[in-house]
């Protein structure tokens, strides 16, 4: 399963310059920070429940089977996006796909790192700022520390991860990036209110 | 200029500040906290608007949110000018300037008003029976008069330059309504923990406490105690509290939209605060504490200015410190006008006469007012208001007929009850009942979370709505887990408590009279409209709404409603249930476009998706289109090139060397687990199982009735791994297609879907030269066509940078697609910019690419096809797996009609004369002699200049095309008609030998 995306011809440094999108954008607003966070390695990793342990170990985080929670570890964080739906997000630029390509259970990993850009959004009035757009309840009671949503903002979807009490973490497609960035600067002129 | 009308030491405003204003270019000065109605009021103002239909003078008949006449245009500059303000609501600022609406050429002498005087002719349902014939002058004459006539005020003619923000917020107890009730109910609640909310439309909270100079709470005037008790809520971490916020809609699920007004009362609003804030609440549970409205009595030529609800004038009195006239007559048939009264005289405001409906009413009101010396007249009726422009008499008869006596006066209160307000339960799907004792309709059936408290409910009494306000609150937190709090209910020591009233026309505006007794003041709707509307057959209350519009302006008939359906009852002979109520709906005052916008306006108006390749092309001068969200490079002209001379030129480069495409819009799926071979069976007509990996092939996929859906080249990377594409613009739908699929017809398969259309920007390189284009950059990948042939696939690196690299052609001439990982797409393309410069290759746009396509007869699924359109329709029936024994849409394909003869056919057309060119979408005839209607058997579906054929080329669907070859058909045009060749749809390189070339 999965060789023929995960394999690897012989390492050779690109020619190509990585131009991510929106690289380095920032905003800082009354008590709301945006900026658009480095290249991340990501998949969309699809599986029944019989695979779970043994993605996990491959992974080396527990995927988590509850709704709207994430587990992390080691720079590595699974989302559960549904019944058998994880994003799975590594910071390390320890690349999640190769790991799933050595597993034999029955499952799908394809490789996203390219699809989405994320973007911090930070400080007091943070969840004010994605509340602009985004119906749920971002009370800590709600979705508390971890928890993680495929939501919209506005008129696109997102993943939305919390990684701290007044901290998020928004994923989104590339191409909607510049939207999405946009949205939250103009909601973060009005969260402080 | 001096507030005539300002009483010293009566009043809130104390201590404020002065605010100068203007309306009708006049200079004013008010104070701060006033709203321009109190305003105006205090410097003897109350002529301030002419109504919609007659242009009759008009004053203000509230205080508040209810107001019908005192509409004005507010304008801060050119681009802010706002029509049908409430001059009511609308707080005074420093600079305000207001116009009068509905008038020329001024408010004091309106041409208009002579429909007053020919208000025969616009009796109710005018509308429906004026402008029947002639049926002509409905366009040139009634329409555009109508047009004009409609609405009131004027529109800006320029952008809007505030913004507007939107909030989604969440809460366990949201309280509508910032009164005793809304008040006591959120403090029950808050105490307790749970998130609660409360908003309330005005500056200030405290409702009726505004004029309610009885009430006393804590030891402490109603209104401070108010004030005490949101500061208090405010500050607790568990409320939010929203003053100048309207609950305009009741939405399912006890969603609720509300808006909150942040710069429209400053001077000044910062450049940064928006103008106006939608708050959309999902609340646990709803508290609905929206109070009561006064009604007015209805009888003859009660509009006139200065004429108002006796509520208006106490809440001028006792909140603005503003007395309505010097010598005022009340009118009611209920206690509340008497505490009115009572206030006015103790502020040194003479009372004509006070007229009570009622024989025998008793009271301690009563026995005050006429303890104070104020004449109280029983069982009379005020028959008439005299003056024009003001009110200057009213005119007295006993109810039941008699001698008629005429008092002057400088105002009018009147009160005929109180209707509790159930917009917002109504709109919630709750059903009123209607209470005959006290003749008002109160919540009955609740259809949500919701309870409401206080006056909106019936409860009379301010002890009782703080009883049941402050209980429902403890509920409401104790029905979403809270624990029990320590209780501190308000605890009241005085309050005013009325009810009762009456409902319909007053005596002498009865049946068989035809003054002007206004029900509907916004609409202009007598209580003898109302009759008419029932003798000429309108029996239901809708009807007799829709008939006489009444209840239909912009306040929603708040004040006109109920006497407008006690008289239809009344007329009808039948009790008031059994008439009915008509509905609310949202909004309950009127909401501005741009809250409901919010953000999406400029560039948030819709998503604008670029790909990684997008600032390459502008910087190298291409013109976009709008594809879907898309901004695709249309054609990249050179200097003094128009598009026509580009796109030849982009045509002619890529068949003689190669152009560059950037294809990354296209829609990508990877398909993936060990039945991935078997879905891809059942979704495309096409066999799978047996594509090698390594290989590619064109797909198309049917919906279930047999027509063409989408179509795309698919490519196997492994057994159990498919890279498949779809159009650029079907890309979301085509997943959700195979997904629905999926979960719902073939969840038994071990496959899943993910969308990699933006892991992956897509670079076509095609032409005679691709090969040599791309081939120094490419490692691990044999480029041989033995190695590599035409419809193939194979993983490697280009430029150091992993690639899927596709053979493949939508111009018929050899070509790859790269797709690299999107951050690379840029740089990636500028190497092959690079290389191709050598090769003298160019970038060509989306129009080139449908050119080229065209030339190979290649279709584009919504342009080519529609929808109605089968594979063999299309000429595709090779890419049909005739052995297969199932796919989605194999029966559809198999139904009579799909299989019968004479279908349209896509066909190649060529026009006789080759330089011109076809218009697609044009109709095709076979003789066009034939009279009109022409029998159409076809229509273009793609037609371009093709710069490689020297000639016009088309494709066309076209009744049996396919038996027509080397037919001569007709394209009828207004100035001409063309004759066309029907030819096959390949117009360059028959033989395909150029894929390989």
């Amino acid at each position: 399963m999965a060789k023929a995306a995960a394999k690897k011809t012989a390492a050779v440094t690109p020619s190509a310059e990585r131009r991510p999108a929106l690289a380095g954008q920032e905003l800082s607003a009354t008590g709301v920070k945006l900026a658009v966070l480095p290249p991340a390695e990501r998949i969309s990793l699809r599986a029944p429940e019989a695979s779970v342990a043994a993605l996990s170990k491959a992974l080396g985080v527990t995927l988590p089977r509850k709704p709207k929670t994430s587990v992390a570890k080691a720079g590595r964080t699974a989302l559960w996006l549904g019944p058998d739906e994880w994003l799975v997000l590594d910071q390390a630029a320890k690349d999640p796909l190769a790991d799933c390509a050595k597993v034999t259970a029955l499952h799908s990993a394809v490789g996203i790192s390219n699809r989405n850009v994320a973007i911090a959004v930070t400080g007091p009035a943070a969840a004010a700022t994605i509340n602009a757009g985004c119906p749920q309840d971002l009370s800590l009671d709600a979705f508390p520390v971890g928890a993680a949503s495929r939501t919209i903002l506005g008129k696109v979807e997102i993943v939305l991860l919390r990684t701290a009490a007044d901290a998020f973490r928004v994923e989104c497609w590339r191409s909607f990036s510049d939207y999405v960035f946009t949205f939250l600067s103009e909601a973060a002129r009005d969260a402080a209110a | 200029m001096i507030e005539a009308f300002r009483i010293p030491g009566a009043g809130r405003l104390k201590q404020a500040k002065t605010a100068r204003f203007s309306f009708d270019g006049q200079a004013y000065a008010g104070v701060e906290g006033d709203t321009l109605a109190s305003a105006l009021l205090a410097n003897g103002v109350h002529l301030v608007g002419r109504s919609f239909k007659y242009h009759r003078p008009r004053g203000f008949l509230s205080a508040g949110a209810e107001e019908p006449n005192a509409l004005v245009q507010i304008e801060r500059d050119a681009a802010r000018k706002t029509p049908n303000v409430r001059a009511t609501v609308q707080e005074l600022y420093d600079g305000l300037t207001a116009q009068s609406q509905n008038r020329w050429p001024s408010l004091s002498f309106d041409v208009g008003a002579v429909n007053d005087i020919a208000s025969p002719l616009f009796s109710a349902g005018f509308y429906y029976k004026t402008f029947m014939w002639p049926k002509s002058a409905w366009k040139n004459l009634y329409e555009p008069k109508i047009r004009a006539a409609a609405g009131l005020g004027v529109a800006p003619d320029q952008p809007d330059p505030d913004h507007y923000s939107a909030r989604f917020a969440h809460c366990d107890v949201l309280v509508l309504g910032g009164g005793a009730a809304g008040i006591a109910a959120a403090l029950a609640a808050a105490e307790t923990g749970v998130r609660v909310m409360l908003a309330d439309e005005q500056a200030d909270f405290g409702g009726s406490l505004r004029f309610e100079s009885g009430a006393r709470i804590e030891g402490q005037d109603g209104f401070a105690w108010a004030q005490a008790a949101v500061a208090k809520l405010r500050a607790m971490d568990n409320v939010r509290v929203l003053s100048r916020t309207t609950a305009f809609g009741y939405y399912a699920q006890n969603f609720v939209g509300l808006v909150e007004r942040i710069g429209d009362h400053l001077q000044k609003p910062g450049r940064d605060l928006p103008r106006e804030r939608l708050w959309q609440v999902r609340a646990k549970r709803v508290v609905l504490a929206t109070g009561a409205i006064e009604r007015h009595m209805v009888f003859a030529d009660n509009d006139r200015p200065g004429v108002m609800l006796a509520s208006a004038a106490r809440t001028y009195l006792n909140h603005y410190g503003v007395a309505v006239g010097k010598n005022v007559g009340v009118y009611t048939a209920n206690d509340s006008a008497y505490a009115a009264a009572i206030d006015l005289k103790k502020a040194g405001v003479n009372v004509a006469a006070i007229v009570d409906l009622r024989d025998n009413p008793t009271g301690p009101v009563i026995n005050e007012a006429r303890a104070l010396g104020m004449e109280v007249n029983f069982g009379r009726a005020v028959i008439r208001a005299g003056g024009k422009l003001r009110v200057s008499s009213m005119t007295v008869q006993p109810k039941n007929g008699g001698g008629e006596r005429t008092i002057p006066v400088d105002a009018i209160l009147m009160s005929a009850g109180w209707t509790p307000s159930v917009h917002l339960f109504s709109q919630s799907r709750g059903k009123v009942a209607f209470n005959d004792e006290t003749k008002r309709f109160v919540p009955g059936t609740y259809a949500q979370d919701c309870i409401s408290v206080g006056a909106c409910n019936g409860t009379d009494g301010l002890m009782a709505t703080i009883d049941e306000a402050y209980a429902a609150g403890t509920k409401a937190a104790k029905d979403v887990g809270a624990k029990a709090a320590k209780s501190t209910k308000p605890k009241i020591d005085a309050s005013e408590s009325w009810s009762r009233g009456m409902l319909g026309a007053a005596p002498g505006a009865g049946p068989g009279t035809t003054v002007k007794a206004f029900v509907d003041f916004q609409n202009d709707v007598t209580a003898k409209d109302i009759r008419q509307a029932v003798h000429e057959g309108m029996h239901s209350i809708e009807h007799v709404k829709r008939f006489t519009t009444n209840g239909m302006a912009t306040d929603q008939g708040k004040t006109s409603n109920m006497h407008g359906l006690a008289i239809a009852a009344e007329t009808l002979g039948k009790p008031i249930p059994q008439v009915g109520l008509t509905t609310f709906r949202a909004p309950y005052t009127p909401v501005t476009f741009g809250s409901i916008v919010g953000h999406a306006r400029g560039e948030l108006f819709d998503p604008t998706r670029k790909t990684a390749i997008q600032p390459w092309a502008e910087a190298h001068g291409a013109v976009f289109e709008d594809v879907g969200q898309w901004k695709r490079a249309w054609y990249f002209p050179k200097p003094g090139e128009d598009m026509h001379a580009a796109v030849d030129r982009e045509c002619v480069t890529v068949r003689t060397t190669a152009g560059l495409f950037d294809a990354s819009t296209l829609g990508k799926i990877e398909v993936v687990g060990p039945d991935a071979a078997k879905f891809m069976e059942l979704l495309y007509t096409n066999p799978w199982e047996k594509l090698e990996p390594g290989r590619c092939r064109y797909g198309i996929m049917l919906r279930e009735d047999g027509f063409i859906y989408d179509d795309g080249v698919v490519g196997r990377l492994a057994p159990d791994r498919f890279h498949v594409t779809t159009t650029t613009g079907g890309a979301p739908r085509v997943m959700n297609h195979m997904e629905d699929y999926f979960q719902t017809e073939f969840p038994h398969l071990n496959v899943w879907l993910t969308s990699i259309t933006e892991q992956w920007a897509v670079i076509a390189v095609q032409g005679p030269k691709s090969r040599e284009i791309i081939a120094p950059l490419v490692e691990g990948i044999d480029m041989s066509d033995e190695a590599l042939p035409h419809m193939s696939v194979r993983e490697g690196k280009i430029c150091g940078v992993p690639t899927r690299l596709f053979r493949m052609s939508f111009t018929g001439e050899r070509g790859f697609e790269v797709n690299v990982p999107a951050d690379y797409g840029q740089a990636v393309w500028e190497a092959l910019w690079a290389e191709g410069q050598k090769h003298g290759a160019g970038a060509y746009g989306t129009e080139a690419m449908h050119v080229l396509r065209a030339e190979k007869g290649y279709i584009i699924v919504g342009q080519d096809t529609d929808g109605t359109v089968t594979p063999n329709d299309a000429g595709l029936d090779w890419a049909v797996g005739k052995k297969k024994a199932d796919f989605v849409g194999i029966r559809g394909m198999a139904r009579p009609d799909l299989v019968a003869k004479g279908r349209k056919q896509l066909v190649g057309l060529k026009t006789k004369d080759p330089k011109v060119v076809l218009e697609e979408g044009a109709q095709i005839v076979g003789d066009p002699k034939q009279a009109i209607p022409m029998k159409m058997i076809g229509h273009v579906t793609s037609s371009y200049w093709s710069q490689n054929c020297g000639r016009s080329i088309a494709l066309a669907l076209v009744a049996g095309g396919r038996d027509r070859m080397g037919e001569t058909l007709y394209v009828p045009m207004p100035d001409k008609v063309i004759e066309v060749e029907v030819t096959g749809m390949v117009f360059f390189d028959e033989k395909g030998e150029r894929l390989n070339g």
